[in-house]
């Protein structure tokens, strides 16, 4: 390894060893923080794939948390003579095989699957870039954390899954209702179970960044351990972390449906997204709308989070702000 | 009706199946695929049912039971009774007379020294033989000569036919096994894989979990059988795509066991390259209802093990929830043709089956008023009846992860609501639910719920066992680390004493008639809610003759005969 | 660089020692039971006796100590008698799953083919299509190519293999009928009818695991790229008067490839993991089959055994992971 490392041409690297490629950081620096934020609305605003993902992210919001107020059927009710019926102005998405209706069934079953989704892809991004940025920033916690990770990514995990509703679902019931305690523990196990590959990823940038000039040249007028990864650190590794937001909303929607399927994820009377789609599987031939809907929502949420994220990352991106 | 001609049609086929093929090998190879994979060929260390009807295509047991439940001879020459002699008076013994002639697929011959040696395999205290209860009272086995065996049991055994009768009791080879004894037993991988058999196929090539390859046994008794010479079995998969294999692309010949939608197999059937086919065995979906108190302020020891149950011992509480259930909308919902309206704990053989009961019209009405006589009022007027001493009547249903019980769930719910009953409903994985482990609170032994729903059935066709599991004993408890067939803690003292009768009675219609009893009585007095007596479906290809699906034995005990329609 | 990687190997010791008790632990603790699959008609006292004769009676230490020895100890004597013809491990009982009663070994060599074909082809399909896809989207950002791949990638990663199995079986096996719905792990590749036959039932769960595969990687890939495309290293070289394809596919390329690299570190681990959803809606049957299955049936050594070759092959990945991060970026210093 080490003979090679001496032959590897490093014109990609002179570059940016010679150039000052800390310039928009510290610019930053010198700047107000209010401005700042307010150029970020401004670029913002003027992406257009961001607007039209955020307007999509709350018109599904909007969908699933108020839908039902104005469309009050209830997911569970059952009415077994209009079972398996089309779309209709009675059922605008039709029903299923017992008759509940579609379009209530999505509803309630987004509320649950944004919910999880979410709560789940924030506590596992929270978490691995938490871990990735220690691991990377600072010398001696990188082996002890990496190799934790490594347990994480070796664990089992349908047995960790298993254990932790042994161990936690009474307590959580108990304390919180079934309802949330159930809540907590998915999205808890989801999140605990898939914040390893952010981890990783921050970190590996957070090593190459550390060795930049700006990150020395910041460090060299004394800026805090702190500073120096909230100001310097954190807002180079944003468009990771947002790819890993995306796809870790996706995850998350289908873990949970995963969960509910072998039995340990919410009441078999709770509709969710994922739910629904793997249901609906078995009557693909017969009724594909109904893997349409629950297939097309779960699309829908993600591609709207992915342009929401690319937006928010070159509005963040002082290079390309500056544009 | 069209699935009556379609098994008359089988049926049919069937007797004219011996003119169909000329010789042993003709008809290539045959596809068989079971969702679940078998993980070994010795039903002995397994009792999982994949495992059992795998190997019922190499191995053989002295008689099997037909598609209606009769048994037939097959290695043996005749079926022992007390009129032809073969089983003694005092019911103590039964004595089989082995074919002549039989050669294991190894060129050697098949003796009744294999038989004993089959016995005291499964009998030996270390080797945790699964199908220990074939030979459960069986005291001494011994080979009186070449092909003759003799049983011997402690007790008088009015039903003999456990050991060497079935799918689940086949004979295995002494040469190959002699050394696999005991704690040996699992070390013995090749011979677990490969046994040698009597039955129309050798195994070539076993791959656990997978694929198993076999080819015509050389030496089956029939030189015109079996009509092909390779088997491919393949495990693996949902039941999903069996079917469609089956059905839809016609890749496979045979699909096992298909629990589908009645409008998923039917969209299949359309595919038009297979049908499905289904027999009625005793398994009968029921609701178990808890009678103990399984109230989680309760301490581990007293937790669903004291009695009574706040409210479900009352019979107009069960008979209102039973009334409820609308069974022939959960039968055409759930399970179509491999389905019929439940009533009775014991369904079939039709001998044992009970009349008493007519459950098949939902009384909504009737269940309400039931429950308003006997004093369960709605005295606040929030939808839920409360019991007379003021507690509101909220259950908790559990049951295995599965979408028709998921189905069977939200329905049966919806319903209890419309009589004052709230519910709240649980599915657990059914790794967990159906295992056995003590330190799970979610296993259905334990029973920490109100009412909970699953299948049961029992093997062969006398049901004195399976009405075992009404006695009191057999409740699970701390004590016995929760192991213990008695779900519903049902303990009555008329049962426990018409049980002990049914053991020494013997001749079928006094049995029957004392079976049908304890099946009444388990009913009425509040152990369980049979819903639906279920079905096997499964699924052949147009092109296949010869299948006759036996829910009494293995699926595949007459594969020497299945042949291709050309 | 050298001494990094051969302390780090030793460090990995004790960590794969740690991790498969955790493992060991964590199957002990998790409720299930190896008889649950066994029918409810046979009586509770029949499964007491076989849970013994799987050797579950015995204290947790124990049980742990003898599979390290197994393990580690006779299973590589196996390997030395399987090729030498020596006999170091005759009457030593190796590790033995509680479903099959056979060696664990056997049975994942056994699966080690279907799976290497299968998982590890979608790998470098989805590898030698998303790479480009990463770069030439960064590369001209927002055109319609771009948004073209954004929106395949996000909705193919959206869409679970649950369904987009079945539904390419729906439109290919039972409708056009082109390719086998169902795969033969018994079929053998010796001629070229055979390998176009091995190409067909291939080609439908490649297709699958290959989407999800290629639609995280280039949205990776893509931005990487484009926080490294607006440098001023880039600037620097175009000024330079570098040719458009040097700067991009060199410098530029080299630097965004540390994401990339990790997720690719990240994912071959899981090639020999199998993919556990594609195979069993194909019948693949490799390691990801095996390993659902013996954790449904509660078959502990199994779940023990595989899980422990995973974690085996994690840390050894993520360590050729960091090593690359050295090669890929000088500066990156571990000592």
């Amino acid at each position: 390894m080490t003979d090679k490392e001496r032959f590897v041409p490093d014109e990609g690297m002179a570059p940016a060893s010679t150039s000052v490629p800390g310039a928009g950081a510290l610019e930053e620096l010198h700047n107000p923080p209010r401005s700042q934020w307010l150029d970020v609305w401004d670029q913002f605003k003027s992406h257009r794939g961001a607007l039209m993902g955020g307007a999509l992210f709350l018109f599904i919001i909007l969908a699933v948390y108020a839908g039902p107020l104005v469309w009050d059927i209830d997911a569970t009710k059952i009415d077994i003579r209009a079972r398996n019926q089309g779309p209709s102005w009675a059922h605008p998405f039709g029903t299923d095989q017992l008759g509940r209706d579609m379009l209530a069934r999505m509803m309630a079953g987004g509320a649950t699957s944004v919910s999880v989704g979410l709560t789940a892809m924030l506590l596992a991004l929270v978490l691995g870039s938490f871990i990735g940025v220690m691991a990377g920033f600072f010398k001696k916690l990188d082996g002890p954390l990496m190799r934790l990770t490594d347990l994480f990514l070796a664990l089992p995990l349908l047995p960790l899954l298993l254990v932790m509703m042994l161990l936690f679902r009474e307590p959580l019931n108990a304390a919180f209702g079934p309802e949330q305690g159930i809540f907590i523990l998915i999205v808890a196990s989801i999140g605990v179970t898939s914040w390893m590959p952010t981890a990783r990823i921050v970190r590996g940038d957070v090593l190459a960044l550390k060795e930049r000039e700006f990150v020395m040249a910041a460090r060299s007028i004394g800026t805090t351990n702190r500073k120096l990864i909230t100001r310097h650190i954190l807002p180079n590794v944003l468009s990771p972390i947002m790819v890993s937001a995306t796809l870790g909303i996706a995850t998350a929607i289908i873990t949970e449906s995963s969960l509910s399927f072998l039995g340990l994820g919410f009441p078999p009377d709770f509709p969710t997204w994922g739910r629904l789609l793997f249901d609906a599987t078995d009557y693909l031939q017969q009724y594909p709308e109904r893997v349409f809907w629950p297939g097309m929502a779960i699309s829908l949420t993600v591609l709207s989070v992915n342009y929401l994220g690319d937006g928010l990352r070159d509005a963040l991106d002082p290079r390309i702000r500056g544009r | 009706m069209k699935f009556k001609s379609l098994l008359m049609g089988a049926v049919a086929a069937a007797t004219l199946a011996p003119a169909a093929f000329a010789e042993r090998g003709s008809d290539g190879q045959v596809n068989i695929i079971y969702w679940q994979a078998p993980s070994i060929m010795n039903p002995f260390l397994s009792g999982g049912t994949k495992d059992v009807e795998a190997a019922s295509l190499v191995i053989e047991p002295l008689a099997r039971y037909d598609s209606k439940g009769n048994m037939v001879p097959f290695l043996a020459s005749e079926i022992p009774t007390v009129e032809n002699g073969g089983v003694s008076e005092d019911l103590k013994s039964i004595t089989w007379k082995i074919a002549p002639g039989i050669k294991w697929s190894d060129g050697s011959d098949f003796t009744a020294h294999d038989v004993v040696f089959t016995a005291e395999y499964c009998m030996h205290p270390e080797g945790g033989c699964a199908q220990v209860t074939k030979y459960e009272g069986v005291t001494n086995v011994e080979a009186l000569d070449d092909l003759t065996v003799k049983v011997t049991f402690a007790e008088p055994t009015p039903f003999p036919y456990g050991p060497f009768v079935g799918g689940e009791s086949p004979i295995i080879q002494k040469a190959q096994f002699e050394n696999c004894l005991g704690a040996k037993a699992p070390e013995c991988t090749e011979a677990n894989f490969a046994p040698i058999g009597t039955g129309p196929f050798v195994v070539d090539e076993f791959k656990p979990n997978d694929v198993i390859t076999l080819s015509a046994n050389d030496n089956y008794r029939d030189p015109n059988k079996p009509a092909f010479a390779k088997v491919l079995f393949k495990g693996g998969g949902d039941a999903t795509a069996a079917g469609r294999a089956v059905m839809e692309t016609g890749e496979f010949d045979y699909a096992w066991n298909l629990q589908l939608a009645p409008e998923v197999i039917a969209q299949m059937e359309a595919g038009g390259k297979g049908k499905p086919v289904a027999g009625f065995g005793p398994l009968v979906e029921r609701i178990m209802l808890n009678n103990t108190n399984p109230d989680p302020a309760l301490g581990p020891d007293e937790r669903s093990v004291i009695r009574p149950h706040p409210f479900l011992g009352d019979p107009a509480v069960y008979k209102a929830m039973s009334m409820a259930i609308d069974r022939p909308l959960l039968v055409e919902i759930g399970y179509g043709k491999a389905g019929k309206v439940g009533c009775n704990w014991v369904p079939a053989p039709e001998a044992f089956a009970s009349d008493t009961f007519d459950c098949s019209t939902q009384d909504i009405e009737g269940a309400k008023a039931m429950l308003e006589e006997a004093g369960y009022k709605d005295t606040n007027g929030d939808g839920v009846r409360e019991t007379p001493d003021g507690k509101p009547m909220k259950i908790l249903y559990q049951t295995s992860t599965n979408a028709v019980r998921q189905d069977f769930q939200a329905l049966i719910k919806e319903w209890w609501s419309q009589i004052g009953i709230e519910t709240e409903l649980r599915n657990i994985n059914s790794s967990v639910f159906f295992g056995g482990d003590p330190g799970s609170p979610d296993t259905f032994q334990k029973f920490y719920a109100d009412v909970e729903m699953y299948a049961n059935t029992f093997n062969g066709t006398d049901p004195q066992s399976y009405l075992g599991n009404g006695l009191c004993d057999k409740a699970p408890t701390p004590a016995t680390q929760w192991q213990g067939e008695n779900i519903s803690r049902f303990c009555d003292e008329e049962y426990d004493k018409l049980h002990a009768e049914l053991t020494k009675t013997a001749g079928l219609e006094a049995r029957a008639e004392i079976a049908k009893r304890l099946n009444d009585i388990i009913i009425e007095k509040g152990g369980m809610i049979p819903l639906v007596h279920r079905g096997r479906l499964s699924a052949h290809s147009n092109t296949l003759g010869g299948v006759d699906l036996n829910v009494w034995d293995s699926e595949l005990w007459n594969v020497a005969d299945w042949y291709r329609i050309k | 660089m050298l001494t990094f990687t051969i302390r780090r190997l030793f460090l990995a010791v004790p960590t794969l020692l740690f991790i498969s008790l955790v493992i060991f632990l964590l199957l002990e603790l998790a409720p299930g039971d190896p008889m649950a699959q066994v029918p409810l008609t046979v009586p509770p006292e029949v499964k007491e006796k076989m849970r013994e004769a799987l050797g579950l009676g015995q204290p947790m230490h124990i049980r742990f100590w003898k599979w390290l020895v197994q393990f580690f100890w006779i299973e590589p004597q196996v390997l030395i008698d399987h090729y030498l013809g020596t006999s170091f491990s005759a009457g030593d009982l190796r590790v033995i799953s509680w479903q099959t009663r056979s060696p664990v070994m056997d049975i994942v060599i056994q699966r080690m083919p279907q799976t290497l074909w299968v998982v590890g082809t979608a790998y470098i399909v989805a590898i030698l299509i998303a790479l480009p896809i990463g770069i030439y989207s960064a590369y001209r950002q927002y055109s319609w190519f771009d948004q073209l791949g954004t929106f395949v990638s996000m909705v193919g990663f959206s869409v679970p293999p649950f369904f987009s199995g079945v539904l390419v079986i729906v439109i290919f096996s039972v409708q056009l009928g082109w390719f086998p719905s169902i795969y033969d792990t018994t079929h053998v590749v010796d001629s070229w009818d055979a390998f176009v036959y091995q190409l067909k039932q291939m080609i439908m769960p490649v297709m699958v695991l290959a989407l999800q595969i290629t639609a995280q990687l280039s949205r990776f890939m893509r931005a990487s790229m484009l926080d490294n495309l607006n440098q001023d290293y880039v600037r620097t070289a175009r000024a330079k008067g570098l040719s458009e394809y040097v700067v991009v596919m060199v410098h530029v390329l080299r630097n965004s490839m540390i994401p990339v690299v990790t997720v690719i570190a990240l994912g071959i681990p899981s090639i020999f993991g199998g993919a556990i959803i594609t195979e069993q809606v194909f019948k693949v049957n490799g390691i990801g089959q095996l390993l659902i299955g013996a954790i449904q049936a509660n078959d502990l050594p199994m779940v023990q055994t595989l899980t422990f070759i995973f974690a085996v092959l994690i840390v050894l990945f993520n360590l050729i992971a960091d090593v690359l991060y050295g090669i890929l970026d000088p500066r990156i210093r571990y000592d």
